[in-house]
C-alpha cells in the first residue's frame, strides 16, 4: 500500500514540477515580450495561479485525506471562505516578514506582495488543500514527529524547501554583478521556486529511502 | 599548567592581536622614497650629451609663470565643473574652459580619498601610503621633499588661506596664513567667507609669488546633504565668482607688465560619492577637475575635446617646472605637456628629460633590478635620441627633419614617463610577504589552539590543561633553530625592505620562540586529543545528533558570514549579512519560545482538547505562523485563566522577537550604510538637515529620558543621580555645539565647542565607573555576595552607556535606546526563562553587537568613521584621548553588547558556575575565526582590483576589533577569577 501511495505522491509532484516548467515556457507563445526576468511580475502571477490551480485540482482528484464525515454544502462554502481568508492572511504575514527582512516598505510594494503570494502558494495553499483551514492540525504537522502520512511528510519538506530557497535567494542581491536576475524580488522568487521544485523531487525520494523507518500513528 | 578557559581565551587573543599587527605592518606597503641624502640638493642634470659635443645647459630652465594662484576646492567633483552643473552654476569657468586660454584635465585621485593624503599627493607628487589615513587625524608636519619647500627655498613668498591641515603640514613655510578648521561640518558659509575676506586685499598687493586658497564649504555641504543637494548650486556659483574675481585681477595686473604671465590653478582634492562622503574609490570620489588658466597658453580653438584623464600627482611636477623649481625628490608624476607646449622644442625636451631623469633615479633607488624595467630602457633610448637631436640642433640644423625628429623624441619621452610612473606606483603595492607570513602563522596557530581546546574549555569545569612540557623538548629547540636559520637566510637574501627583518634580533627571536612554542603546544594537544582519547564521550562536538535547529542556524550563520568575506560586495555590504542573520535569529528564537511554552504544556492541552471540541492535539508550532500562534494563544488564555503560569511573561516572551524585528527594521532605515544603497534617503539625513532641528531635539530628549529609565533600574542611588545629571549634560553639550536646541533658546546663534559641558559629562562618566570599580573590588576583597558584584558591573556598564550617549551623533541616540531595550527584553523574557546555555547566549550577543556596529552608521569603509567624536571636550587635537574616544564611539555597539554579556553571565553563575569562562572563550573564538580566515583571504586576493578600496579598510577594522575584543576578554578573565576564587573558598 505504501509503495502505491509513494507512486501517487511522485506523480502528483511531477505534475506540479511540470506545471512550473510550463509557466516559464508557454506564456511566451501567447504574450508579447514575455520573459522570466523581463516581465517578472506577470510570471509571478501566472506561476502562482497555475501552481495554485494544479494543487487544488490534484487534491480534488487524489483526495489523500478522505474525510470521514460527510459535510453539507454550507459547511463546504464556509470552509472555502475560511481558506480564502487564511490564504490572504498568510500573504500579509509573509509580506510583513519580507519587509522586516529589509525589503523596501513603500516602493515596489507590488513586487513584494506578489512574492509573498508566491511563497504562500508554495506553502500555505498546500496546507489548506491537505489539512483544511484548521491551524491546530497545521501546528501538529509542523511539530517534531507530527506527520501522520507521507502526504504530511511531503508537505513538511516542500514548505521548508521553499522557505529556505527564498532565504538563500536573498544572498546574491548585494553582489555588484548588475545582472538582471539580481533585481528585487527575482532572485528570491527564483530561489523559492527552485527550492519548491527540489522539495517536490526530494520528498518522494526521502520518503522512499526512509519508508522502513516511517511509522505513522493512526488518527 | 592548568588554565581557566577565560584566561586561555584572553591570552590567545592578545597573541592574535600581535600576529594581526605584524601582518598589517607587512601588508600596508611602505611608501617609495629616496634615501635621505645629506648635504646640498643634487644639481640638476645637464642635457643629455650628444656624442662628441657637450651641451652647456646645466641650469634649470627658466620659469614659465611669475605668480601662481592655486584655488583648491574640497570635494570638487569633475561633473561639478565639466558637467551640466558646471554649465548651470559656473558660467565664467565654463566660458574659460571653452574659449579661454586654459587647459582642462580630469585628475584622478588615488584612494584613500581623504583630504590630508590628497594634499600630500598634490604637493609631493607621491602617493601617500594607505597608513596615512590613520595618521590623517594627527597630520604632523610633512617631512618629505615637496613643492612648498622648494618654493620657499627658492625665496618665493607663499600665502595660504583655508583648511588648517595645510598649516599643520607646512608649519613654517607660509609667509602669511589664516587656517579655518573643518571642525563644524554643519557650517558651510562662514568657513568659506573666512577665506574670501582676505582676497581683495591680497590681490591688490604685489609681495607674493604663490597664493593657495583651500575652500571647505562644498565638502561640508556634501557631508550634510550629498551631491544633489540644493545647496550645491549656490556654492558652485560662489566659487565661480571667486574664480572670476581672481582671474580678472590677474589679467588687469598683467596688462601693465612685460614680465611673465601669471597662472591660475583650480582643482579639487577629491570628489564625493553619491551620498556625499568620500574616502573610497567610486568614480565620483576619484575624479576631480584640474583647470590651468594662464594667458601664456594658446586660445582654445577647434571643437571641444573632453578633458584628458591624468593623475593627481602630475600637478606637482608640472607646477615645479612651470615655476622654475627643482622637482621634488619623491614625485612619481609626469609632466602635463600641453602646459609647456608653446615653448621651443629644445625647452620642451629639456623639461621632459628633467622629469624622466628624476623618475629613473627614484626607480634606481627602489627597485634592485631597475635596469630591466621597460620604462628605464625606454628612457635611456629617448635620452640617446635626445642627444642626437641636440647634436643636430647645435650644428645649426633648422630644417623640417629637426622638428619631426623632436616630435619623435617627445613621443618617446612621454612613453617612457608613462611606463616609469606606472611601474613606480606599482612599486608602492609591493607586499612585505615575509612579515605577512609570520603574522598569518601566528594567527592561524592561535586559532588552531582555540579550536583544539574547545571541547575541554566548554566543559563544566571550564578548565583545561595546557601542556608546557613540550616547551623543553628537543622538538622545540630544533624548531627554534630551524626558524632562526630560515630567518637569517630570508633576511639576507631579501631584495626589498622587510619590517620583520628590520626588528632587533632579540624581538625577532622572541617571535620565533613564540611561533615554535605554539606549534609544539598544538602538536601535543593534537596528540592528546587523537592518539590517546580518554573521554571520547565527553566531547560535545561528537554528539552532533543532539544539536537543535537553533545550533545549526548559529553554526550556519557563522560559517556563512565568514565565507562571505571573500567577495568584495559582501564586504562592502556586510551590514546586510548581519541584519539578515539577526532577523533569522529572531524568527528562530520565536520558534524556540513557542516550542518551549507549548511543549511544556502538552499534557494540559490534551486535557483541554477533550474539553473543547474542535481543538486537536497540539505539540508545537512552526515559526512561520506566528499570527496563528498568538490567536491560538488567546484561545488558551481564555480557557486557562485560572492557571497560575506567568501568562504575562509568556505573552512578553512571544512578543519580544517581533518587537525586536520591527525595531531592527526601523534602525536599518536610520542609517543607510554600505556602498550600493548608501545613496538612498534615510532617517538620519532627514533628522540632521537643518530644517528638522526641532524634531531632532525632541528625539534626542526622548532618547535620553529612555536611556535613563532603562539604565537606572539596577544602579545604586548615587549613580542614578550621576546618570541623570550626566544625561542632562549630554543634551546641553549637543545644544552648545548647535546640533539640538533648547525650547527656550530658539534663536541663539552662538555656537561653541561645548568643552565645559562635555567635560561635565566626563566627570560623571568617570564617577560612575569609579563607583562600579569600587563595588567590584569590594566584592572581590570581602568576597561579598554576587549582588554587589553585579551592581558594580552594571555601574561600569551604565558609565559606558553615558559615554556612548555623549559621543554618538545625536540622531544615533535611538540606536543606543534600542540597544538597551533589546538587552533588557531579551534577557528578561527569553534568555532567562528558556535557559539558553552560555555559548548560545554569547553567540547571540556577538551577532547583535555586530548588527549594532552597522546600525550606528558604520561601514567597512574608512569614510564612515566619525572623527568628530575624538574632539568632544578637547580644545585641540590630543592624540591618545582622541584615538580612544574615536575607537570607543566606533565600536560602542559591539562593546556595549559584550559588557552586557558579562553582566548577564555573571548574574547566571548560580546556575552555571563556569558561565563567564564559557562566554569569554566563545567570544574569543568567534572573533578569531573571521580574522584568521580574512587574513588568508586578503593574502590570496592581494592583487584583486578592489584590494585598496574594499579589502584593506576591512582589514584595518578587523585588526582594531581584535585588539578591542582582547581587552574585553581580559576584563572577562578578571571577573572570572574573582568568582572562581570565591567558589574555591
Amino acid at each position: 500500500m505504501k509503495d502505491t501511495e509513494i507512486k501517487r505522491l511522485l506523480s502528483a509532484n511531477v505534475i506540479c514540477i511540470f506545471s512550473i516548467i510550463i509557466t516559464t515556457v508557454l506564456p511566451s507563445l501567447f504574450l508579447k515580450n514575455f520573459s522570466l526576468l523581463g516581465t517578472h511580475l506577470t510570471w509571478l502571477c501566472i506561476c502562482s495561479a497555475t501552481v495554485g490551480t494544479v494543487n487544488v485540482v490534484l487534491h480534488i482528484i487524489l483526495n489523500p485525506n478522505p474525510s470521514s464525515r460527510r459535510s453539507s454544502l454550507a459547511h463546504k462554502v464556509a470552509r472555502f471562505l475560511r481558506s480564502c481568508v487564511y490564504f490572504f492572511m498568510s500573504c500579509i504575514l509573509f509580506h510583513g516578514i519580507i519587509v522586516l527582512y529589509g525589503a523596501p516598505l513603500i516602493e515596489s510594494v507590488l513586487e513584494t506582495f506578489l512574492f509573498a503570494v508566491l511563497l504562500s502558494t508554495f506553502t500555505t495553499l498546500h496546507c489548506l488543500c491537505l489539512l483544511g483551514p484548521n491551524i491546530h492540525v497545521w501546528l501538529r504537522v509542523f511539530s517534531k514527529n507530527g506527520a501522520m502520512s507521507i502526504w504530511d511528510n511531503n508537505l513538511q519538506i516542500t514548505s521548508m524547501c521553499s522557505v529556505v530557497g527564498a532565504w538563500l535567494g536573498a544572498f546574491p542581491i548585494p553582489l555588484d554583478w548588475d545582472r538582471p536576475w539580481q533585481v528585487w524580488p527575482i532572485s528570491c522568487s527564483l530561489g523559492a521556486t527552485l527550492g519548491y521544485v527540489s522539495g517536490l523531487l526530494f520528498a518522494p525520494l526521502w520518503i522512499y529511502w526512509n519508508r522502513k523507518k516511517l511509522t505513522y500513528k493512526s488518527r | 599548567m592548568r588554565l581557566r578557559s577565560a584566561a586561555l581565551a584572553a591570552s590567545c587573543l592578545l597573541v592574535q592581536a600581535l600576529g594581526a599587527g605584524l601582518f598589517l605592518r607587512g601588508f600596508f606597503p611602505a611608501p617609495v622614497r629616496l634615501r635621505p641624502r645629506r648635504g646640498a640638493a643634487p644639481n640638476p642634470p645637464p642635457e643629455p650629451p650628444a656624442s662628441g659635443s657637450f651641451s652647456n645647459w646645466t641650469k634649470l630652465p627658466s620659469p614659465l609663470f611669475k605668480r601662481t594662484v592655486i584655488v583648491l576646492i574640497d570635494a570638487l567633483r569633475d561633473d561639478f565643473v565639466f558637467g551640466s552643473k558646471g554649465e548651470q552654476f559656473m558660467p565664467y569657468t565654463t566660458q574659460l574652459i571653452e574659449k579661454g586660454t586654459s587647459h582642462s584635465f580630469v585628475a584622478e585621485a588615488k584612494p584613500p580619498t581623504v583630504t590630508m593624503p590628497r594634499i600630500k599627493a598634490l604637493t609631493t607628487g607621491n602617493i601617500p601610503g594607505f597608513i596615512d589615513v590613520i595618521m590623517n587625524l594627527n597630520s604632523p608636519a610633512l617631512l618629505e621633499d615637496n613643492l612648498i619647500w622648494q618654493a620657499k627655498a627658492a625665496g618665493k613668498r607663499i600665502i595660504f588661506y583655508g583648511d588648517d591641515t595645510w598649516v599643520r603640514l607646512f608649519p613654517k613655510q607660509f609667509a602669511e596664513y589664516d587656517g579655518t578648521t573643518s571642525f563644524f561640518v554643519s557650517d558651510y558659509t562662514e568657513v568659506d567667507n573666512n577665506v574670501t575676506r582676505h582676497l581683495d586685499k591680497v590681490l591688490k598687493r604685489e609681495d607674493w609669488d604663490l597664493l593657495i586658497l583651500h575652500y571647505l564649504g562644498l565638502d561640508h555641504i556634501g557631508h550634510l546633504s550629498g551631491p544633489n543637494s540644493i545647496l550645491i548650486g549656490p556654492k558652485l556659483s560662489e566659487m565661480d565668482s571667486i574664480i572670476k574675481k581672481i582671474h580678472t585681477s590677474l589679467l588687469s595686473k598683467e596688462e601693465g607688465e612685460k614680465a611673465l604671465p601669471p597662472l591660475l590653478v583650480v582643482c579639487g582634492d577629491h570628489g564625493m560619492s553619491e551620498t556625499g562622503s568620500h574616502g573610497g574609490s567610486s568614480e565620483g570620489e576619484v575624479r576631480t577637475p584640474l583647470l590651468l588658466i594662464s594667458s601664456a597658453f594658446n586660445k582654445r580653438s577647434g571643437p571641444q575635446k573632453p578633458p584628458e584623464l591624468v593623475q593627481q600627482t602630475d600637478l606637482a611636477v608640472t607646477l615645479a617646472l612651470g615655476l622654475g623649481l627643482p622637482i621634488s625628490r619623491n614625485s612619481i608624476g609626469k609632466l602635463l605637456l600641453p602646459v609647456v607646449q608653446q615653448k621651443t622644442m629644445r625647452e620642451q625636451l629639456r623639461y621632459l628629460h628633467l622629469n624622466g631623469f628624476q623618475l629613473s633615479r627614484l626607480l634606481q633607488e627602489n627597485v634592485p633590478a631597475y635596469e630591466k624595467d621597460p620604462g628605464f630602457e625606454q628612457f635611456k633610448m629617448a635620452e640617446k635620441s635626445h642627444g642626437n637631436w641636440i647634436k643636430l640642433y647645435l650644428e645649426g640644423n633648422t630644417s623640417e627633419t629637426l622638428i619631426n625628429l623632436g616630435k619623435k623624441v617627445i613621443k618617446q619621452y612621454l612613453e617612457a614617463l608613462k611606463t616609469l610612473s606606472s611601474s613606480l606606483s606599482k612599486q608602492m603595492a609591493q607586499y612585505d610577504m615575509y612579515s605577512m607570513i609570520v603574522g598569518t602563522v601566528i594567527v592561524l596557530e592561535v586559532l588552531l589552539l582555540l579550536l583544539l581546546s574547545t571541547p575541554k574549555a566548554l566543559s563544566s569545569k571550564a578548565q583545561l590543561e595546557v601542556p608546557l612540557s613540550p616547551l623543553c623538548s628537543l622538538l622545540f629547540y630544533l624548531l627554534c633553530l630551524m626558524l632562526c636559520a630560515i630567518h637569517v637566510v630570508v633576511c639576507t637574501s631579501m631584495e626589498s625592505s622587510c619590517y620583520f627583518c628590520s626588528l632587533s634580533w632579540l624581538t625577532a627571536i622572541g617571535v620565533i620562540m613564540l611561533v615554535s612554542g605554539l606549534l609544539c603546544v598544538i602538536l601535543s594537544a593534537v596528540e592528546n586529543g587523537f592518539v590517546n582519547p580518554k573521554q571520547p564521550t565527553k566531547n560535545p562536538a561528537a554528539s552532533t545528533s543532539s544539536w537543535s535547529e537553533f545550533d545549526v542556524l548559529i553554526l550556519a550563520g557563522t560559517v556563512g558570514h565568514v565565507s562571505s568575506l571573500g567577495a568584495s560586495s559582501f564586504v562592502e555590504e556586510e551590514h546586510q549579512t548581519w541584519y539578515f542573520l539577526v532577523n533569522t535569529l529572531c524568527l528562530a528564537l520565536c520558534q524556540e519560545i513557542c516550542r518551549h511554552y507549548f511543549l511544556a504544556k502538552e499534557c494540559d492541552l490534551q486535557l483541554l482538547s477533550a474539553a473543547k471540541p474542535g481543538t486537536e492535539e497540539t505539540k508545537g508550532v512552526s515559526c512561520h505562523h506566528r499570527k496563528d500562534v498568538s490567536l491560538f494563544q488567546d484561545d488558551l488564555k481564555m480557557v486557562s485563566t485560572t492557571k497560575d503560569i506567568s501568562d504575562s511573561g509568556k505573552w512578553m516572551a512571544l512578543v519580544t522577537p517581533w518587537v525586536i524585528l520591527i525595531c531592527c527594521r526601523l534602525l536599518r532605515s536610520l542609517n543607510q550604510t554600505g556602498v550600493q544603497w548608501a545613496h538612498r534617503p534615510d532617517l538620519g539625513h532627514w533628522l540632521t538637515s537643518s530644517e528638522h532641528k526641532a524634531e531632532l531635539s525632541l528625539l534626542a530628549a526622548v532618547s535620553l529620558v529612555m536611556i535613563f529609565i532603562l539604565v537606572q533600574r539596577r544602579c545604586s542611588l548615587v549613580s542614578k543621580i550621576a546618570m541623570a545629571l550626566g544625561l542632562l549634560g549630554v543634551y546641553s553639550y549637543r545644544a552648545a555645539i548647535g546640533n539640538v536646541e533648547f525650547p527656550w533658546q530658539r534663536d541663539s546663534k552662538d555656537i561653541s565647542k561645548g568643552i565645559i559641558e562635555a567635560r561635565f559629562v566626563y566627570i560623571f562618566v568617570l564617577g560612575i565607573i569609579f563607583t562600579g570599580t569600587k563595588d567590584l573590588l569590594k566584592s572581590q576583597v570581602l568576597s561579598a555576595d554576587t549582588k554587589t558584584k553585579f551592581t558594580g558591573l552594571w555601574e561600569i556598564y551604565s558609565g559606558l552607556v553615558l559615554l556612548a550617549a555623549l559621543l554618538l551623533r545625536p540622531h544615533n541616540l535611538p540606536v543606543l535606546v534600542f540597544c538597551l531595550l533589546f538587552q533588557a527584553m531579551i534577557m528578561k523574557y527569553v534568555w532567562k526563562p528558556l535557559e539558553f546555555d552560555a555559548a548560545q547566549v554569547t553567540i547571540m550577543h556577538y551577532w547583535f553587537g555586530q548588527a549594532f556596529f552597522f546600525f550606528q552608521g558604520n561601514s567597512n569603509s574608512i569614510a564612515s568613521v566619525d572623527v568628530s567624536a575624538g574632539f568632544v571636550g578637547l580644545e585641540n587635537y590630543v592624540e591618545i584621548p582622541a584615538i580612544f574616544l574615536t575607537g570607543f564611539a566606533t565600536y560602542s555597539g559591539p562593546l556595549l553588547w559584550a559588557i552586557h554579556l558579562l553582566c548577564y553571565l555573571s548574574s547566571e553563575v548560580h546556575r552555571n558556575p563556569a558561565a563567564v569562562g564559557h562566554g569569554c572563550f566563545c567570544y574569543a573564538l568567534l572573533r578569531s575565526i573571521p580574522v584568521a580566515v580574512y587574513i588568508i583571504l586578503v593574502t590570496a586576493l592581494r592583487y584583486h582590483l578592489f584590494i585598496w578600496s574594499v579589502f584593506s579598510p576591512k582589514l584595518l577594522y578587523e585588526g582594531v576589533h581584535v585588539l578591542i575584543t582582547a581587552g574585553v576578554c581580559v576584563f572577562f578573565t578578571a571577573m572570572d577569577q574573582n568568582h572562581l576564587r570565591r567558589v574555591q573558598d
